[in-house]
């Protein structure tokens, strides 16, 4: 089957995903969950509050309370019926105290689901660490890409199909930041780098394939990656998929804090298989053409 | 059956015995599990180990100000501080608590983790206190309590384990500031043959006699001290020594309610997706899908095995580290399977194209892994390098991730392939 004569359509495809997110990227960019930016993320249940009706009085409510103690509120988001996750300012122990016991005396008992406060210099310095982290990866990986694969155009190809991947997995979550607040954290990057390493291991058995070919038979590189894609192809799915099964249950079935790290992970996975056969092998191809035509 | 697959298959069959007692401690029988009474030297508690986030509970990083501390000092002062918080947890009684330091360019941490605390605050409060240390002297009615003497950590510039020269056992040299060398010598000299007792945080550490009047502001304390038990001495002096007051850098509190829920809904995740798996290798694959599920179940039970064992701190973010695994580990064999259609396909007979699917897809099968393992290493961040991320959401990812690697490899590869000559005919 003759599947790189439809690459154009394979790399519409791509850009009708990544140019959405890639402009949701400079024009909104990420939004840094308090791992980065610092400040205090604090889940509450209120457990003598009535269910529904009464929740935008609740969330005035707690306004109030923070504004008392002079206090800015970045954000009161009602969770479930009777849960509130509050955003604002890093917090001391002594004003959280305070906050807890003005909290109790407006709205009766509640139970603190989850409290979490960072000062904002070790944002920055979870942001710079990551940042760090991502570089050493990539740096592995592409050491190691260059280990296997000798020719250049075989090391660059797999690595634009990598950031390819990451470039949609950002974007992404760029424009899901933008529209339904979903932050990026620690575990996102940790999603990121999952993917980054799965993209290319994808793609290097594709290109295992295609060398292999190249190596026992006399044919041109073109036919040979047509027929490699056309063997590794089931193989790409089939495995994929299984990833899929796991991480759409674990998305649908648990737990809602780990909900969008999961998501992050399937996006990953869908878009690596993607651009191993249909990003990094015709890529392959174009630089091949190139390369022939300036010979 | 050669000698050597049949060695092997019995080691293997031993080994995954063990793993299916150890999986069932804790569901079947006591997870308290004691050999000893087959004469076997093993007592140890095999239940699975749950992170802060699924049982709740308290983690905090605290940061040690060093400004008056010198350069050198610094690693001891940062040693005392950790004594002096871990002494406190063990005042609250707090079931594995976890009190590690670390250092971050000039920022000096003790990183603090309470699993199961009911009043945080509380707790934070007692650790946050910087330590106090002062010498008390018997009061002069006859009341036999310990009267402050105006002596405190503040006179103090350092404790050091030395060595007695004559019986060369380990003793606790104290040197005094200048100001406190003075009023070192006023205390001894009024207190010659008595007891001059140092407290530290209102509890008593030691309570030497004064021989002699002490001047010049160095002076010993000689007893039975091991070691270990001097050194532990002279961290808390030190923590008196080189005060260090400390601030909350980062907080985070999680209820009980957030994480038993949450293993419920990630265990039911984890089955249903496994069920998904299974039906799709099965419908496939036929047989050789069955032996591939075969070998899933057995990775399942070697991995859970080994959480127990190691023992593996599970938390949320491990827990999808471990499920992702899962369907990782069902690439080697897809891999395989493909490759021995694809040998058919070309013509070789069913044993020959096993073994060569087998051979064949080595080479894609290392690779895939080994870019895995690449990344779960800088994750992970074994070394422990100051410039990586050590955070324990990411930590317990990448080890779930990483041991399901290295399990997946043996189980989708070795135990795959024996159970294909076996029953693949």
């Amino acid at each position: 089957m003759n599947f790189m004569r439809f690459r154009k359509i394979y790399f519409l495809i791509s850009a009708a995903v990544l140019v959405p997110g890639i402009l949701s990227l400079i024009f909104f960019g990420l939004k840094p969950s308090i791992d980065f930016s610092g400040g205090t993320l604090w889940e509450i249940l209120f457990a003598e509050v009535a269910v529904g009706g009464q929740q935008s009085g609740v969330a005035g409510g707690i306004e109030e309370v923070f504004a008392a103690q002079s206090l800015e509120v970045a954000s009161v988001q009602p969770s479930g019926d009777d849960q509130f996750i509050v955003r604002t300012v890093p917090l001391s122990t002594e004003q959280h105290e305070v906050l807890v016991a003005a909290l109790r005396e407006r709205f009766g008992e509640i139970e603190e689901i989850k409290f979490e406060t960072l000062g904002p210099t070790l944002g920055r310095e979870m942001l710079l660490k990551t940042l760090l982290a991502i570089v050493l990866a990539i740096s592995i990986i592409l050491a190691y890409v260059a280990y296997r694969f000798g020719d250049l155009m075989f090391g660059v190809t797999a690595i634009l199909a990598m950031l390819h991947d990451s470039l949609i997995l950002l974007g992404i979550f760029s424009l899901l930041g933008h529209f339904a607040s979903v932050e990026v954290g620690t575990l996102f990057v940790t999603a990121v780098l999952t993917t980054l390493s799965f993209s290319v291991h994808d793609t290097i058995v594709v290109f295992d394939r295609i060398r292999e070919i190249t190596r026992s038979s006399p044919v041109g590189l073109e036919v040979a990656i047509d027929q490699a894609v056309g063997e590794t192809l089931v193989r790409s799915l089939n495995n994929s998929l299984t990833i899929i099964f796991m991480l759409l249950a674990l998305f649908l079935l648990g737990g809602e804090s780990l909900q969008w790290f999961v998501f992050a992970l399937l996006i990953g996975t869908i878009s690596g298989t993607y651009s191993s056969t249909f990003t990094a092998a015709p890529l392959l191809v174009v630089w091949n053409r190139l390369r022939l035509r300036r010979c | 059956m050669p000698k050597k697959t049949f060695f092997f298959g019995l080691t293997f069959f031993v080994f995954l015995v063990v793993a299916i007692l150890v999986d069932l401690s804790g569901l079947v029988w006591s997870a308290n599990v004691d050999l000893s009474r087959f004469k076997i030297p093993f007592k140890r508690d095999l239940s699975f180990r749950y992170g802060l986030d699924l049982q709740g509970g308290l983690q905090v990083v605290l940061e040690a100000d060093m400004s008056n501390i010198a350069e050198g000092d610094r690693d001891k002062a940062l040693e005392s501080a950790r004594a002096v918080v871990s002494r406190r947890v063990d005042f609250l009684g707090v079931a594995e608590p976890v009190i590690q330091t670390s250092r971050s360019g000039d920022s000096c941490r003790v990183i603090v983790e309470l699993p199961g605390i009911t009043d945080p605050e509380q707790a934070l409060l007692l650790i946050g206190q910087t330590a106090q240390l002062d010498f008390r002297e018997l009061s002069s009615d006859d009341t036999q309590e310990f009267v402050g003497t105006g002596l405190t950590g503040k006179d103090l510039s350092r404790a050091e384990v030395s060595f007695d020269p004559n019986t060369s056992g380990p003793q606790i040299s104290l040197s005094f500031t200048a100001e406190g060398a003075a009023k070192f010598e006023e205390v001894t000299e009024r207190n010659i043959g008595k007891p001059l007792a140092i407290y530290l945080d209102e509890v008593l550490l030691a309570a030497p006699t004064v021989r002699e009047k002490i001047s010049g502001g160095s002076a010993v304390i000689s007893g039975e001290f091991t070691l270990s038990s001097a050194k532990r001495v002279v961290t808390q002096l030190n923590a008196g020594a080189l005060p260090t007051p400390i601030r909350v850098l980062e907080r985070r509190q999680i209820g009980p309610a957030l994480g038993s829920e949450t293993v419920q809904k990630s265990v039911i995740a984890g089955l249903v997706g496994l069920g998904l798996v299974a039906f799709f290798m099965i419908g496939n694959y036929g047989r050789l899908g069955i032996l591939a599920t075969a070998a899933l179940v057995i990775y399942g039970i070697i991995t859970l095995a080994l959480y127990k064992l190691l023992p593996v701190t599970l938390t949320l973010s491990g827990i999808a580290g471990f499920i992702l695994s899962v369907g990782m580990a069902v690439d080697s064999n897809i891999l395989v399977f493909e490759r021995i259609k694809e040998e058919r396909r070309w013509g070789r007979e069913l044993d020959e194209a096993k073994e060569l699917g087998f051979g064949r897809a080595w080479d894609s099968i290392r690779d895939a892994n080994l870019t895995t393992l690449a990344t779960v290493f800088v994750l992970f961040n074994p070394l422990n390098w100051s410039f990586l991320v050590t955070s324990g959401m990411v930590r317990g990812f990448a080890l779930t991730l990483g041991l399901g690697v290295l399990i997946s490899l043996f189980t989708g590869v070795m135990v795959s392939r024996a159970l294909v000559r076996m029953f693949y005919r």
